[in-house]
């Protein structure tokens, strides 16, 4: 033990004076960055890295975790090749984490974390073994089930767009996933029923309940998110899990996804006992396959992990507004990854620019100006790499303390909300209330909506409705639900006018089920997974089009296709319907008695059947047969 | 005879008319009683509304009327005033084809049967009525195209339906009074019946009124205007299974055969009617029931050709009309199966909601046997009166089937007024009749109990539906063996004696 914690000094020191090395190197180059190649600038902690100490720590670590005989047998063969700079230039490692003060008090924390896998994934039947920073599990998950997009998340809590406006990645209640296949599948669902079940395994979460009765292929509403413009929505698969509770289990397996753990860098934030202590929990994995530069020349997987928080530090916090990392975190940060090529902490004080609202400490002079979400931010820009980051006492322990409150947030322009109308357990209806808050900008929305089967939709009660007058779709697509097989998919184009809230309402049946279809609080109801209204919402100021590598991960993450819009995707709430039950306990009694008046009429119509009317001849009393007996036998004329 | 006729169509139109226009349609198409999901009018609008999206109406679970059915609609939604010639025309037609048949048999049988005069048929006389009718539902109809509903002319659809119906069996109970009348006058000339029995025997003078009865136990029923103002296509399926009684009395093979095939197009399960329309014919033919008769099979293998032929084509048609067989699945498998666990009046809903699953496919299989199970011993018992194992075969359908709804049970209940002469042999018609009101009157009291008020659970929706279903079969059963018994008496006398000359009891041994 104590060998080992020598060890890991030794590495720590080893970080440091590779780090201070970095960032020298760093403001070298800042002075002539823009003839410098993007090469260059990924290859510069390789080449810090280059006397081999960290990429060795790095592969023992990793080696640690794997238990692939295979991996060992080439571990020779790796060494080497990781430490030759040439070969371990492409991949790279990116960590970032933006807080922005939210107008309610709240603090909104979303880390994302960036892998860059660089592997020739188009080229079939490669068997692609060699990992460095992407993780392996979800490498061989790839090849193995061909897959081309892979988007999951998890979520405790629901993002409130009207008090914290839009997240940097939206995701809905409970448990997303959605897969794009390559093309070259053959069998989507079973490789979809496997995707699940792994998955399931590798996040501890309950995703092997994704089944055909909950699985739906939006036409539209889902896109590729990478590159390649697959249309065929044949190899699209979506599932939500509404009631999936999201958990430590489920945060344990997720770090240990990132090159580093939750040793070094960012993540060292990421203890449960404060992340889950919060009022909104999202984590997420994307894989997709992504441009290496601008040319687009080589392809590389892309692995997003994200996870956004919301922390209500106002009511824990006695009434003060007053946050801190260790006041969020319990824990400062220290240092950065060393494999990461970047690492930054933004901290969002556009609505703060003279400082009059909050105060910021320690002060940074680095200042960062994105345009994210149709909107321009100023971010104060902490970079870890650079040693001065952490001042005098080797941490940075970010400070903000608010002066007075908060202006008048800037409406969302794009808001949806869901809830059930009617009373009692026969019918009911469901109404989806979209606003669109632009003064004078019409545009279109797509709305999906995946319904289980055991609430039968009528299509015919649908009616669209904006400023009360009848807005027509101008495109639908729906798939009704084939009971105990698949769902209701309804998806909808709909333009939406200026300023204006359009109401969307179909009716449905409720199922009376099979007893053992109830889940075991079968009461409690049943929950239906949120609407999600996809738009290209008209932008404020003009979005960025050009791909840049040193783009902030934040608003990166779906690409601009053009400057007057953005993309949007907002979650509606679940619904939670309940369903008219059976009495459990009668199973028996139910059979039994069912059984009874079927045998009433079977044995009433056999009676009348087979047997024929006769008329009564009363029997003769006992006492008068057993005379009758002797008298027989004594040959005297019998009694009548 | 026409006058009375023509005021009860007139007054059920009205009632119907009356109940469309209140708030109580909509309430009442809602109700799970009247409505199953095979023949719930909402459905149907769903199926149109699928159609129009381009999405074919099987691929949900939430359609399961035949194709002819749906396009049927589709073209009525379109064009109802030429349906509605259509239809008039149609029964038109089918009164001036069945007239000049009547007028030759009754040319025949006025020779012995003096009294037939009663049962004059006065072809025309219906026909007028009909026509009246006819315009006065046309009159309300235009009344609700000004009050502009998209699928108001539906409504006119199913009047017509229940019209047919009513008629259809209004003129079958007639043919068949005659028939009966006609045989009881042979087997009193042949001296058949025992000398006390001649109260057990039916005069012209009661029976006179007897298929106005009818026709006004049918139209006036509660459970056939429910059905009707809640669009259920269940009053369709009722006419047709009303015209094919007719045409079979009628003594029109082919028409029956056609008939009985679009009712078993339509549910499955009118199958069984089979057995008793042969053997109604083969009786009208004075062909005995005798395996070893070449005679026999040559017209059980014709009608069996009429009926099979007539099925293929129907199911071909709706297989050309969708381009698939997507319907099978979605509506005979819905049928037979049992799905959909949405409660109704009949026994299967709870029953497979509690089942355990492994147990699932044999009582499924166990419960679907028992409806065609009786057709056969039935029909051995009863061959001599195939009429009557008509009724038999309707009620134990509408009791033992998966979707059962009130419109069912009313098309049987139309005919116990043909059996009114066996009423003084019914044992416990007071308590079934009790039975049968009050679980009417509790049905809709224990739903709104356990889906509104939440006071009470499932088991008590249950509990009245087993109690209706045990009021019906005490109702069949007993007009069964009233049947049985006052054959039993035609033949050995009314008043029985012991052998010491006391009066005895019938006991079924």
């Amino acid at each position: 033990m104590a060998a080992h914690r020598c060890g890991l000094s030794l590495v720590f020191i080893l970080i440091f004076s590779s780090l201070a090395c970095h960032s020298s190197c760093d403001s070298l180059e800042n002075a002539n960055e823009d003839t410098e190649e993007k090469q260059s600038v990924s290859d510069t902690p390789r080449e810090v890295n280059s006397d081999g100490s960290i990429a060795a720590e790095d592969l023992n670590e990793r080696r640690g975790r794997s238990t692939d005989a295979e991996l060992d047998r080439r571990d020779g063969t790796r060494t080497s090749e990781a430490l030759t700079p040439a070969a371990a230039a492409r991949d790279e490692f990116q960590e970032e984490l933006v807080i922005r003060p939210l107008h309610s008090g709240d603090i909104y924390a979303s880390f994302q974390f960036r892998t860059l896998w660089d592997t020739d994934f188009l080229q079939e039947g490669q068997k692609v073994s060699h990992y460095r920073l992407f993780p392996k599990s979800l490498g061989q998950v790839l090849s193995k089930f061909s897959v081309r997009e892979l988007h999951i998340s998890f979520t405790q809590g629901f993002w409130r767009t009207m008090q914290w406006g839009q997240p940097f990645i939206p995701s809905p209640p409970g448990a997303e996933l959605w897969v794009w296949f390559h093309d070259t599948v053959s069998d989507v669902d079973g490789n979809w029923k496997e995707l699940t079940n792994v998955l399931s395994g590798i996040f501890c979460a309950s995703l092997n309940f994704i089944d055909l009765t909950n699985t739906v292929q939006p036409s539209a509403s889902f896109k590729p998110l990478g590159l390649g413009n697959a249309t065929d929505h044949r190899f699209l698969r979506y599932a939500t899990l509404p009631r999936e509770i999201v958990c430590t289990e489920n945060l344990t397996p997720w770090k240990k996804l990132l090159p580093c753990g939750s040793k070094a860098g960012l993540a060292v934030l990421l203890k449960s006992e404060k992340l889950f202590h919060s009022s909104f929990h999202s984590q997420a994995v994307h894989i997709r396959p992504v441009c290496q530069d601008e040319q687009c020349t080589s392809k590389a997987w892309e692995l997003r992990q994200t996870l956004n928080v919301v922390f209500d530090l106002y009511t824990a916090g006695q009434g003060k507004k007053e946050w801190s990392l260790f006041k969020m975190f319990s824990r400062t940060l220290t240092e950065a990854c060393p494999l990461a090529t970047s690492s930054k902490v933004y901290v969002d004080i556009t609505d703060n620019p003279e400082g009059e609202l909050f105060e910021l400490s320690p002060a940074t002079p680095l200042l960062s100006q994105a345009v994210v979400l149709g909107d321009r931010r100023t971010y104060s820009v902490f970079d870890l790499t650079r040693a001065e980051t952490f001042g005098q006492l080797r941490s940075l322990n970010l400070l903000l303390r608010w002066k007075g409150d908060g202006g008048e947030m800037l409406r969302p322009l794009l808001h949806a909300e869901r809830y059930v109308a009617g009373f009692g357990l026969q019918t009911g209806e469901i109404h989806t209330v979209i606003y669109n808050n632009h003064p004078y900008r019409a545009f279109p929305v797509l709305l999906m909506d995946s319904v289980p089967w055991y609430l039968q939709l009528y299509i015919h009660t649908l009616t669209v409705t904006s400023k009360s007058r009848d807005n027509k779709p101008s495109y639908i697509h729906y798939q009704p639900a084939k009971d105990r097989h698949r769902p209701h998919l309804l998806e909808m184009l709909i333009q939406l006018p200026p300023h204006s809230m359009t109401e969307v309402t179909v009716q449905f049946e409720r199922a009376l089920l099979k007893w053992t279809e109830y889940t075991p609080d079968p009461n409690h109801g049943f929950y239906v997974g949120s609407s999600v209204v996809s738009a290209l919402v008209p932008s404020m100021v003009a979005m960025n089009t050009n791909f840049t590598q040193d783009q902030p991960l934040f608003s990166s993450f779906v690409p601009v296709k053009e400057e007057s819009s953005y993309f949007v995707r907002v979650y509606t709430e679940p619904l939670l319907v309940n369903l008219p039950t059976p009495d459990f306990s009668m199973p028996y009694n139910v059979i039994c008695l069912t059984c009874t008046v079927v045998a009433v009429g079977y044995g009433s119509f056999y009676n009348l059947l087979t047997r024929t009317f006769q008329v009564d001849e009363p029997s003769l009393p006992l006492a008068k047969r057993l005379a009758n007996l002797i008298r027989r036998i004594r040959g005297v004329p019998l009694l009548t | 005879m026409a006058a009375p006729l023509t005021l009860l169509l007139i007054v059920a139109v009205t009632i119907r008319a009356v109940l469309f226009r209140s708030s109580l349609a909509e309430l009442i198409s809602a109700r799970v009683e009247v409505v199953s999901p095979l023949n719930a009018w909402k459905r149907v609008v769903e199926g149109l509304a699928l159609l129009d999206l381009g999405v074919s109406p099987y691929s949900g679970d939430v359609f399961h009327e035949t194709p002819l059915m749906i396009y049927l609609f589709h073209f009525t939604v379109d064009y109802a005033e030429i349906v509605f010639i259509v239809s008039a025309y149609f029964v038109d037609c089918l009164s001036c084809f069945l007239k000049p048949l009547d007028r030759a048999k009754m040319a025949i049988n006025s020779n012995y049967l003096k009294s037939d005069l009663l049962f004059n048929f006065p072809g025309c006389c219906e026909l007028i009525s009909w026509f009246i009718t006819i315009i006065v539902c046309l009159c309300f109809c235009k009344f609700h195209f000004l009050c502009t509903c998209k699928y108001t002319d539906v409504r006119l659809c199913h009047q017509i339906a229940d019209g047919i119906t009513a008629l259809a069996l209004y003129l079958s109970i007639q043919t068949y009074n005659k028939d009966v009348f006609r045989k009881q006058k042979y087997a009193l000339e042949s001296d058949r019946y025992s000398a006390d029995c001649l109260e057990l025997l039916r005069s012209p003078k009661e029976m006179f009124y007897i298929p106005l009865k009818v026709a006004m136990f049918y139209l006036l029923n509660p459970f056939t205007i429910l059905s009707c103002v809640a669009k259920s296509t269940c009053g369709l399926n009722n006419a047709i299974i009303a015209l094919f009684i007719f045409c079979t009395l009628k003594g029109s093979a082919l028409l029956s055969g056609i008939l009985l095939a679009l009712a078993t197009y339509q549910s499955i399960y009118p199958l069984t009617l089979f057995a008793p329309a042969l053997l109604f014919f083969l009786q009208r033919l004075y062909i005995p029931v005798n395996l070893r008769r070449s005679s026999f099979w040559f017209f059980t293998l014709q009608y069996a050709f009429m009926y099979v032929g007539s099925l293929v084509v129907i199911t071909g048609l709706s297989f050309f009309l969708l381009g698939s067989w997507d319907f099978i699945p979605s509506v005979y498998g819905f049928i037979f199966s049992v799905p959909d666990l949405t409660p109704n009046i009949g026994l299967f809903w709870y029953f497979f909601a509690e089942m355990f699953e492994h147990f699932r496919l044999f009582f499924s299989c166990v419960f679907q046997i028992n409806v065609f199970f009786y057709t056969i011993p039935l029909s051995i018992k009863l061959k001599e009166h195939p009429v009557f194992l008509i009724f038999m075969q309707i009620a134990i359908i509408s009791i033992f089937k998966s979707y059962p709804t009130v419109g069912d049970v009313a098309l049987y209940m139309a005919f116990l007024p043909a059996w009114s002469h066996l009423y003084r042999f019914l044992r416990n018609i007071f308590l079934v009749s009790c039975v049968l009101l009050a679980c009417s009157a509790l049905f809709p009291v224990l739903w709104h109990l356990w889906i509104y008020a939440g006071s009470a659970n499932s088991n008590f929706y249950y509990a009245i539906t087993l109690l209706f279903n045990f009021g019906q079969i005490l109702l069949v059963a007993d007009y069964f063996y009233a049947y049985l018994r006052r054959e039993h008496h035609l033949t050995h006398g009314l008043y029985l004696k012991k052998k010491d000359g006391t009066e005895a009891t019938l006991v079924l041994k």
